[in-house]
């Protein structure tokens, strides 16, 4: 069964990445992490994401665009990055889940992924 | 407390109808709490065990602690809360079985001629806790059930508290114990104690189920879960308790203290782990480690040697530095070697590895570590213990074996402590 494993981290979490005090452990058990998925075999496809300032959103409303810089003022959790996997299970999948850095420190969403769909069969 | 309120309903239901008064009286639900965790098992037990039907007799045992609940604050406690509360969920099975007429068991007919009993008797109420374990942690059920099942049968606890410290999801871990106990009902296990040549088996899985939650309890950071432990070595008490005579029940009940003795050593005030040879000593808890001891004591007098109590002999083995000052390694290696015939696990393993290093012997570690299946790939002592063994040595790869033990561990303090292991 192949699973997202979608990672969000705390506002306080992402601003480890630019904190000179905190920046090497943040990348050092975030490397470790990915290292050990990568090893395990189970990766089907993932990334890790540039921080939410770097984001860009795009709405469409009455007909009318809307496109702003940056995360949402009001969300407290940002998506850091996300992997596809595949495991026998959904337990599997937590298991890993339960291994990232930000398990403690944000959350993990985990979610089967949808059957490809054929546009037009 | 959170013990479910029914098997079916939903969980933060309260118990308490639409029309009922809120509970005022603090006393009386006090009471039904304590009733609660010292009769819950040995009612579930007697009903499940009487009805043949664990679910039926859970819905009927959360339906008269509901009850329980409006009627105390206005009536007062009944003297006999016990009595009370197995005379009321009696008779919620016995009006579900008229209404549904699903039985015709002479028992049940036989019953339903004297139903409504008015005074409930003050009869001691037989212990089938331990059959319901046994129950429970039946070969015909998943093994993977066995605990999350006696902990909901026996503790009451709640599917989704179960459901977090055994890292499923919630309505997974549901849908398991209504599967686990409709086999249960369907396949007939019978509420019976196991033969006498059949016992050693069968209580192996009872013990093993109990340990699970010790150590899932010991694992997961947050408070549930540090109950989950606390129900666990309840459980593990209770066993020696109804089963004096079995070894290895007096072994794991060993193994559990010598492991609760040094809970609070393995952080130091900073919240930082503190691996067991940096523990000092005299922060372990004397009188836990006094009655661990006395345990094994127990077990060996009953000359049934196990795993359990091997594994016991070796946390007693290190709880000797206490005493003397000094981990007697080579005694723990040897412990370890029969410990691995009789329970080859990974956990064995990858500790008889690291007591052969620590006795003077890292290449023969690291030969076993080298031998470990490939399921150890992903299990982050291995690569702790790895990367020990290869540090002993001074060979290369340390710093990968490290790296993949932070990648791998799920407890972000052990992580914490890997990291700082870094040069």
């Amino acid at each position: 069964m192949q699973f997202m494993i979608a990672f969000k981290e705390t506002t306080t979490e992402v601003a480890r990445r630019d904190d000179p005090g905190a920046a090497p452990a943040y990348w050092g058990a975030w490397g470790a992490y990915i290292g050990a998925l990568q090893e395990s075999g189970i990766v089907v496809s993932g990334n890790g994401l540039q921080p939410p300032r770097t984001a860009t959103h795009v709405r469409v409303e009455g007909g009318k665009r809307q496109v702003q810089d940056g995360p949402f003022a009001d969300t407290h959790e940002h998506l850091g990055g996300y992997f596809i996997v595949e495991t026998a299970s959904l337990d599997e999948a937590l298991e890993w889940a339960a291994r990232a850095p930000c398990a403690s420190a944000g959350s993990v969403e985990v979610r089967p992924v949808l059957p490809p769909m054929n546009a037009a069969a | 407390m959170r013990r479910h309120e029914s098997g079916t309903g939903s969980p933060d239901g309260g118990g308490a109808s639409p029309g009922a008064e809120p509970v005022k009286d603090g006393a009386a639900a006090a009471a039904a709490e304590r009733v609660a965790r010292e009769s819950y098992g040995r009612l579930v037990a007697r009903l499940a065990w009487q009805w043949r039907d664990l679910a039926a007799a859970e819905d009927a045992l959360a339906e008269s602690f509901a009850a329980a609940l409006r009627h105390w604050p206005e009536q007062g406690v009944p003297d006999a809360p016990e009595a009370w509360l197995a005379a009321a969920a009696q008779r919620r099975l016995l009006h579900h079985a008229r209404h549904t007429r699903l039985t015709l068991d002479p028992r049940v007919t036989a019953l339903l001629d004297d139903a409504e009993p008015e005074a409930p008797e003050r009869e001691a109420v037989p212990d089938a806790r331990l059959q319901l374990m046994f129950v429970c942690a039946h070969p015909a059920i998943a093994a993977n059930v066995h605990a999350p099942l006696m902990l909901q049968a026996v503790l009451g606890l709640d599917a989704k508290v179960i459901a977090n410290a055994f890292l499923v999801s919630p309505t997974a871990m549901a849908q398991r114990l209504v599967r686990g106990k409709a086999r249960i009902r369907d396949a007939g296990l019978r509420f019976e104690a196991p033969e006498a040549r059949e016992l050693p088996a069968r209580l192996a899985a009872v013990l093993e189920a109990i340990y699970a939650a010790y150590t899932l309890g010991r694992r997961t950071l947050d408070s549930p879960a540090d109950d989950l432990r606390e129900e666990a070595l309840f459980l593990a008490r209770l066993t020696t308790q109804l089963l004096p005579g079995q070894a290895e029940a007096w072994g794991l009940l060993a193994l559990l203290l010598h492991a609760e003795a040094r809970r609070g050593a393995q952080f130091d005030a900073a919240g930082r782990f503190v691996p067991l040879q940096a523990q000092d000593p005299a922060a372990w808890r004397g009188d836990l480690i006094e009655e661990a001891e006395a345990a094994l004591w127990t077990a060996a007098g009953l000359r049934q040697p196990g795993p359990f109590q091997i594994e016991a002999a070796i946390q007693s083995a290190h709880a000797q530095r206490r005493v003397t000052g000094l981990t007697p390694w080579r005694a723990i290696a040897q412990l370890y070697d029969v410990l691995v015939k009789h329970h080859a696990n990974l956990g064995a393993r990858v500790g008889q590895a690291v007591a052969l290093a620590e006795a003077g012997q890292p290449d023969a570690a690291l030969a076993l570590l080298d031998a470990l299946p490939p399921e150890a790939a992903s299990y982050a002592p291995a690569w702790v213990a790895r990367a020990h063994v290869l540090g002993l040595i001074g060979a290369p790869g340390r710093q990968a074996a490290l790296q993949r033990a932070i990648g791998l561990t799920d407890d972000p303090r052990l992580r914490d402590f890997l990291v700082t292991q870094q040069p």
